[in-house]
């Protein structure tokens, strides 16, 4: 287990009867990194955070968060970290700036000029009782406490389900500024585009299992670029070329998928044939995340129950 | 007519839907209730065969307090008379059970939000208060309806039968009126839950006092309350059928003013508009027991003023009913075998308090058991992610789950011994007795909430429905456990029989150690449980 790690789990494992909602996970999130944690429903992403929170326990294998066991040290562990859970449920009768404070001063004291600035940006009445709050009115009071506390570690599972795009930008423009202060932040979402712009890795999960994990740029490489080229001649002997999917000539104009390995190649063949136009895509997080998601649907393991994502 | 039928637009699906939810838990009142009254008249059938034995039987029962506070006066002395006479505080259960069903489908579920889920689809604004009316009014229905076919096929008399059964089924009815009016007054079911159970409380209490009274004190009192209704009916007498009407009228109202309410209200609103509360917490709410605190405090409160209320009712009628008894001649030899009138009061003391033990065990399993609604509802989730032991968040319920009954049953107790020696002139005698007869129940109280603490700890999934399943089963064996003739190792599982009855019970002290060691082991089972297991 690596030190400059702040999350390490191995070969996690985690059953709920029948269902292995964790089967085999490893995750690394290093110190000081905003890291994504994607993966479609019930693929075990809550599983997971509750693991690290000591909620539940692991089965098997290993894991580490912030030096400690998550399970035996937990009181200790949650000194130094703050959690937004998907569903935020909060006490009907106790107002929201309550709960903010609550929950701030159980993880010890939390700031107040950071906690004012924050229910400003996040435009979120204080006063209001919790049971009148909605959904993304909940999440915003749980955002404020926990980026309002001084933790080191932040757990965020799918913080902007129910946020409007604005308080998505002012979430995003707070995830920028822990980063610059040197938290780390593990951030659960399937918002493909929230998680490209604010994190430094990514890990794919799907069936309790990580099936990809590195920085974008890494992942990038891992998928394919779409081309889509005019030429002055028609071009042949395309179909051989190493690392070409789903290619379709008609005539003179050419699109395909391509293998990152086989970009030069594809490209040195079609300049003979005279290239007129040429739009070449890279890949998106989302073209990874429906690769991996669509495998999975071709499997023939039978279609997982998302029961354990609540 | 059409606005009438777009506003119940759906009923029959939402009937369905409450039959499906509630299968287990409808015949799971309806029945042991129905068939309580047939085991009843059996039993007092077995030890009073003759007329006679049943009219010295009730001569002497009815003019001591305690019987008179809890089963009221008897009119008449035919088996089915006293089988009727000895139930008549036993209805309450129907009454209670029929008002949680309400609100449990009304109040309850639009709190949860699946009121709204279910708004959206074609479903009128009065479909899902009335289909849980409905179905509510249907289990009172099928449960007197049993009750008077198995009282005629044990060979009583069928026109009081019939009344008997009308008469729980509309009880039944009158309370599911009063709750579904509740419950369009309050925001959160729990708020419904408590003042719909007040109510019923209430109407209990002013029977005891009109009852006891007697012809010489307040006995119209007793006219003033559904419980007090039943028994004017005159069951297997001379059936006075008019008393339905006052049924009648109280359903009428209630269930008119339910339906206008819920049609003029917003969905998810009450009668009174929601107040913007503190911006900032207040400077003790910093951790799991300032915020089980700010939680049940209400609760508590509410609970202490209604025991000290009972008590100090409880108590100052009691001397008005050992001096009926006192001054009476022919009753010299009851007194005597009582152990005179301070026996009397004692015997009485110890059955209200017997009572109030089990009501306090209601509120204390309810305070342990917030532990779970906690975790089910994920509320405990952000609580145990910061830095707060397992057993420092459960200690800090299970704090008002053991001290809370402390206080209640302190409550009453002084409130009762006070009372009643301000009506005797020797309080300081009287308000020590009464108050160590309240206190000496607490052991017991404790063994209930360590099952359910158990319970949480350990098999999780069934701590709410056993854990009160464990209550009604201790109110089944103190109420009707001697009547059932059921032996005495079956009376014995409930802790409240090890309760030693004061004063002048030898064994003193060692049953309520015992009790508090089990509670002792049973809550640290749940905690070591907790501890070990997944919190959801």
């Amino acid at each position: 287990m690596d030190d400059e790690n702040a999350i390490s789990a191995s070969g996690l494992v985690k059953t709920f009867g029948e269902t292995r909602a964790l089967d085999g996970l490893d995750l690394s999130v290093r110190s000081g990194e905003v890291h994504g944690f994607l993966g479609p429903n019930g693929a075990g992403k809550s599983t997971l955070l509750r693991v690290l929170l000591g909620l539940i326990r692991k089965d098997s294998g290993e894991v580490r968060l912030l030096g400690g066991d998550p399970w035996r040290d937990a009181v200790a562990l949650h000194r130094r970290l703050a959690y937004v859970p998907g569903d935020v449920t909060l006490w009907p009768s106790l107002t929201g700036g309550e709960v903010i404070d609550l929950l701030g001063r159980m993880r010890g004291g939390l700031d107040k000029g950071r906690r004012a600035e924050l229910l400003e940006r996040f435009e979120l009445d204080p006063s209001k009782k919790a049971r009148a709050y909605s959904k993304g009115n909940r999440q915003k009071v749980a955002l404020v406490a926990a980026l309002a506390s001084d933790a080191e570690l932040l757990l965020l599972d799918e913080p902007t389900s129910g946020l409007d795009p604005l308080m998505e930008a002012v979430f995003r423009g707070c995830v920028e500024e822990e980063r610059s202060s040197g938290r780390t932040v593990l951030l659960s979402s399937h918002i493909l585009s929230e998680v490209e712009a604010l994190c430094d890795r990514v890990t794919i999960i799907r069936d309790g299992r990580a099936v990809e994990s590195g920085t974008l740029a890494d992942l990038r490489h891992l998928t394919r670029t779409s081309i889509a080229a005019e030429l002055n001649r028609e071009p042949v002997e395309l179909a051989e070329l190493p690392g070409v999917h789903d290619l379709r000539v008609e005539g003179r104009r050419v699109r395909c998928q391509v293998d990152a390995a086989g970009l030069d190649g594809l490209l040195a063949h079609l300049t003979p044939f005279g290239v007129r136009s040429l739009i070449s895509q890279p890949p998106t997080l989302e073209d990874l995340f429906l690769r991996h998601y669509e495998t999975g649907q071709q499997d023939a393991r039978p279609p997982r129950q998302a029961g354990l994502a609540r | 007519m059409k606005a009438f039928a777009r506003a119940f637009a759906g009923t029959w699906a939402l009937v369905r839907l409450i039959l499906r939810r509630d299968r287990i838990v409808l015949p799971l009142w309806v029945l042991p209730l129905a068939l309580l009254p047939v085991a009843i008249a059996n039993t007092m059938q077995d030890l009073y065969p003759t007329g006679a034995e049943r009219q010295s039987y009730i001569d002497i029962v009815t003019s001591t307090p305690t019987f008179l506070a809890l089963y009221g006066h008897a009119f008449g002395h035919s088996l089915g008379a006293i089988t009727a006479w000895r139930l008549g505080g036993t209805v309450l259960f129907v009454g209670l059970a029929s008002l949680l069903t309400i609100i449990r489908h009304t109040r309850a579920e639009e709190e949860a939000g699946r009121r709204e889920l279910l708004g959206a689809t074609v479903v009128g604004r009065q479909a899902s208060l009335f289909a849980a009316l409905l179905v509510t009014f249907g289990a009172d229905v099928a449960l007197g309806a049993i009750a008077a076919a198995t009282l005629v096929a044990y060979g009583l008399p069928v026109a009081g039968s019939v009344a008997f059964g009308l008469a729980w089924a509309v009880f039944g009815w009158a309370f599911a009126a009063v709750a579904a009016a509740v419950a369009q007054a309050t925001e959160g079911a729990r708020a419904a839950r408590g003042i719909s159970i007040a109510i019923l409380g209430l109407c209990l209490v002013l029977r005891m006092v009109g009852d006891v009274g007697r012809e010489e004190g307040p006995f119209w009192i007793s006219w003033l309350t559904p419980f007090g209704w039943i028994q004017r009916i005159h069951l297997y007498g001379d059936q006075r059928w008019w008393i339905f009407v006052l049924f009648a009228g109280v359903v009428a109202v209630f269930f008119a003013s339910a339906l206008a309410l819920s049609a003029r209200r917003d969905l998810g609103s009450g009668l009174l508009p929601t107040r913007p509360g503190r911006a900032a917490a207040v400077g003790w709410l910093r951790g799991p027991l300032g915020l089980a605190w700010r939680l049940q405090r209400g609760s508590l409160l509410a609970w202490t003023f209604g025991f000290a209320a009972l008590g100090a009712i409880l108590g100052g009628i009691a001397e008005g009913g050992v001096e009926v008894i006192r001054d009476n001649p022919k009753l010299e030899v009851v007194v005597q075998r009582l152990g005179g009138s301070s026996g009397i009061a004692d015997t009485y003391f110890a059955a209200i308090m017997g009572l109030l033990g089990l009501i306090a065990s209601g509120y204390a399993i309810g305070a342990a058991l917030r532990l779970r609604g906690e975790e089910t509802s994920g509320r405990v989730e952000p609580l145990l992610a910061s830095p707060v032991s397992r057993w420092r968040w459960a200690a800090s319920h299970l704090a008002f789950a053991l001290l809370g009954p402390a206080v209640l049953l302190g409550a009453t107790g002084i409130a009762a011994g006070l009372a009643y020696g301000l009506s005797t002139g020797a309080v300081g005698d009287d308000l020590p007795r009464v108050l160590a007869q309240a206190m000496v129940q607490l052991p017991a109280v404790w063994v209930l909430v360590g099952v359910s603490t158990a319970l949480f700890g350990l098999l999780p999934r069934l701590a709410a429905p056993v854990g009160w399943a464990v209550l009604a089963a201790c109110v089944l064996l103190e109420e009707f456990g001697r009547p059932l003739q059921l032996s005495k190792r079956v009376l014995d599982l409930s802790p409240f029989a090890h309760v030693p009855k004061l004063p002048g019970d030898d064994v003193f002290a060692a049953p309520l150690v015992w009790l508090a060691l089990i509670s002792a082991v049973l809550v640290a089972a749940g905690l070591l449980g907790l501890r070990r297991r997944d919190v959801l």
